[in-house]
């Protein structure tokens, strides 16, 4: 029903904006991560594309990564909360859930268990994107108890180390020793172990990134939504700096992802043997329908 | 996998008025809580999420058997009750029929959720089983809470007794899932005097059930990814600048209170109306609502066999709040007497406000922090309001 369910009839077309029409036939609904994918963004109309964020904003090119990503976007909703993310992820072209202050992982524990009642034969991604504040401060035991329910949808937080959408106060995953709004002597605590805490949840995936790397940060976003469709809670933890409050030159955003990904951020894979099950065998048959498809191609030619 | 299996139930689904006014009743007798699950049951309620809370967890204790039995297909005790209401937000996304129960502290912990599901078109039934609010700490009933639900736009019921429990539980679903209402109904009643408490219920079989919830009735589709309209124009109006913000919160806060309002006709429709009136014309009307209407019954029945010119109004319903009615009700009283079970009297402001002539309307008697409240404090009332000589000492 999902892919039917975006694509207008042929007649109607002329009456949508253009913008949805161009969505549908050259976004990548129903398509391949070849066609449309990380790979080659800027080549096909991206679920993501205009957004209010800041210039050199590292986490509207993450959120435009994840997007991208997505290996079902026609059967993907995504849930959010306040912060700068929510304002580029209200914008792409997937159904979008606002609630209220750090409630994403509430909202999405209902809205996974109703899909499953209501589509017991069907997959829908659910996939939670909040800021470090609403997934670690402010929404802390709604994500921890989601993961310890063992609710199967995937986590994203985007930590950019601080309040990026109040005007720069500190948060429990800003680094000690930060001279942030509402710390202003410093923060005298240590940032939170957030993948830790994943993993004594019941996370089954879990990742810690700087995603400057697209391919591996694409395949990283991937392993989570497959992992978190058959087996359990799955967590990213991505670096998103926020160049406004840390003060960071729009040309050395970059760097300064290089360089905390050798640092805090350093790349940190923690699989379950049933998740590592679940990517080896979808991982599998991806590569052998781009072999066949290959293969297909190449007999064409000739 | 769960070692405990749910049998598959084979129910007949109905209309409500089919299950409200036409299907045979039997006599129960069976508490408030048991009403409310015994209306679940019948609800054909898809989800059903909860946390406990005292004097509310015996309801939501009861409904997880109900699920047990097959009747819900879906059931799990949340974090806490923050977690809870969003996360019947989050499912009501998805299409389905839900309920949840809390009382006093539970309700606030849960409240910016709550208040947020008008808006958010969550058509939920929700219960609210009365409790003081600390500090200091108490369980006993006290209605106070009820008054923080009253501007958020939800359909608000208080049912008096077990047998209201039952029909507005069951009726609730119903009005909030009307296409022209389409926001959530609460049906409110006292703690332990009526939770615990055991009173006769006439009950229709439990092989009849509510017919089942249609994502696709409804003025805000499902995000499911099924029903249309596509979600997939990438437009976040309310993000676009303060301004369209300003305005588009405008419009959608006036949908629902207009929402609110349409669901009085439904009111009518299955309950019989937002209040029941005996002797109109009466020189002292003792109005109230949920428990307190059971003790003003009962001081007016004393009123009657004393031949008083006393005349009794129960509220059925809180929001939408039944103006014209009791303007009507009371347009020719002298006085009006107002018990609740709460300390600001928040039944009381809303009948000043909303006659002509609310220096009628008699501040109290009120009880707090869970009293009783005795028939002989009502009758106290009538009898200075009527200048009538008597021996009681307050």
């Amino acid at each position: 029903m999902s892919l039917k369910y975006v694509t207008p009839a042929e007649r109607f077309k002329r009456y949508l904006p253009k913008d949805y029409v161009e969505l549908v036939d050259f976004g990548p609904f129903g398509k391949t991560q070849e066609e449309a994918g990380p790979g080659n963004m800027g080549q096909f109309k991206e679920l993501m594309e205009e957004h209010p964020m800041c210039s050199g904003c590292w986490m509207a090119y993450y959120i435009r990564l994840i997007f991208a990503s997505l290996p079902c976007p026609e059967e993907t909703v995504t849930l959010g909360t306040a912060g700068c993310g929510r304002l580029a992820i209200s914008q792409a072209a997937v159904p979008f859930i606002y609630g209220n202050y750090g409630d994403q992982n509430a909202m999405a524990s209902g809205l996974t268990r109703a899909f499953r009642l209501r589509f017991p034969d069907k997959q829908k991604d659910v996939i939670t994107i909040a800021g470090d504040g609403g997934t670690m401060d402010i929404g802390f035991s709604m994500t921890m108890h989601s993961w310890i329910r063992g609710e199967r949808f995937t986590t994203i937080m985007l930590d950019n180390e601080v309040y990026g959408n109040t005007g720069g106060q500190s948060s429990g995953m800003s680094p000690k020793g930060a001279v942030l709004k509402m710390a202003p002597m410093g923060k005298d605590f240590e940032k939170m172990p957030a993948t830790e805490l994943a993993k004594a949840a019941g996370c089954v995936y879990i990742v810690r990134m700087s995603p400057t790397n697209i391919k591996q940060a694409a395949k990283v976003i991937r392993r989570a939504i497959f992992v978190a469709r058959e087996v359990g809670p799955t967590f990213i933890h991505a670096y998103t700096s926020c160049n406004i409050e840390y003060s960071i030159p729009t040309e050395d955003v970059f760097a300064d992802a290089i360089e905390l990904g050798r640092g805090r951020f350093k790349f940190d894979e923690y699989m379950t043997d049933e998740a590592k099950i679940v990517i080896e065998r979808v991982e599998g048959e991806e590569k052998a329908a781009r072999k066949a498809r290959k293969a297909s191609k190449a007999e064409a030619v000739n | 996998m769960s070692a405990i299996t749910r049998p598959v139930l084979n129910k007949k689904q109905v209309e409500m008025n089919h299950l409200l006014h036409e299907a045979p009743r039997e006599k129960h007798f069976i508490t408030g809580a048991q009403a409310m699950a015994e209306a679940v049951k019948r609800a054909n309620v898809d989800m059903a999420i909860a946390y406990p809370i005292t004097p509310q967890s015996e309801v939501m204790h009861l409904v997880g058997d109900v699920f047990a039995q097959g009747h819900i297909k879906e059931y799990y005790r949340a974090e806490e009750e923050l977690g809870t209401m969003s996360a019947i937000a989050g499912a009501s996304r998805a299409g389905i029929r839900l309920f949840t129960a809390t009382s006093g502290p539970g309700l606030l912990r849960g409240l910016e959720a709550i208040v947020s599901w008008p808006g958010h078109r969550v058509p939920a039934v929700l219960g609210i089983l009365t409790r003081v609010v600390n500090a200091p700490l108490s369980i006993q009933p006290d209605n106070i809470e009820m008054a923080y639900m009253m501007h958020c736009g939800a359909v608000m019921l208080h049912a008096e007794n077990q047998q209201d429990t039952f029909d507005f539980t069951l009726a609730a679903f119903a009005i909030a899932e009307k296409v022209d209402v389409y926001i959530p109904v609460a049906v409110a009643t006292e703690g332990f005097f009526v939770t615990h408490a055991k009173g006769y219920v006439n009950m229709m079989s439990e092989d009849l059930v509510y017919k089942e919830f249609d994502p696709v009735a409804s003025p805000v589709p499902a995000m499911d990814n099924e029903t249309p309209p596509a979600r997939i124009q990438r437009d976040a109006p309310v993000q676009k600048s303060n301004f369209m913000s300003y305005l588009i919160h405008s419009v959608w806060q006036q949908e629902i209170w207009d929402s609110n309002s349409r669901a009085m006709k439904y009111i009518y429709e299955y309950l019989g109306g937002p209040i029941e009136v005996q002797n109109p014309g009466s020189d002292v009307m003792i109005l109230a609502s949920g428990c307190a209407a059971a003790q003003a019954r009962e001081a007016h029945r004393y009123a009657q066999e004393d031949g008083l010119s006393v005349g009794f109004v129960k509220v059925r319903a809180i929001r939408p709040f039944p103006r014209d009615e009791i303007r009507e009700a009371l347009k020719t009283a002298k006085t009006v007497i107002v018990p609740e079970h709460n300390i600001i009297g928040w039944l009381c402001t809303e009948v000043k406000a909303a006659i002509p002539n609310g220096g009628i309307v008699h501040e109290g008697p009120r009880v707090f922090g869970g009293m009783t409240l005795p028939v002989e404090l009502i009758m106290f009332e009538i009898y200075e309001a009527l200048g009538i000589e008597h021996k009681m000492k307050l």
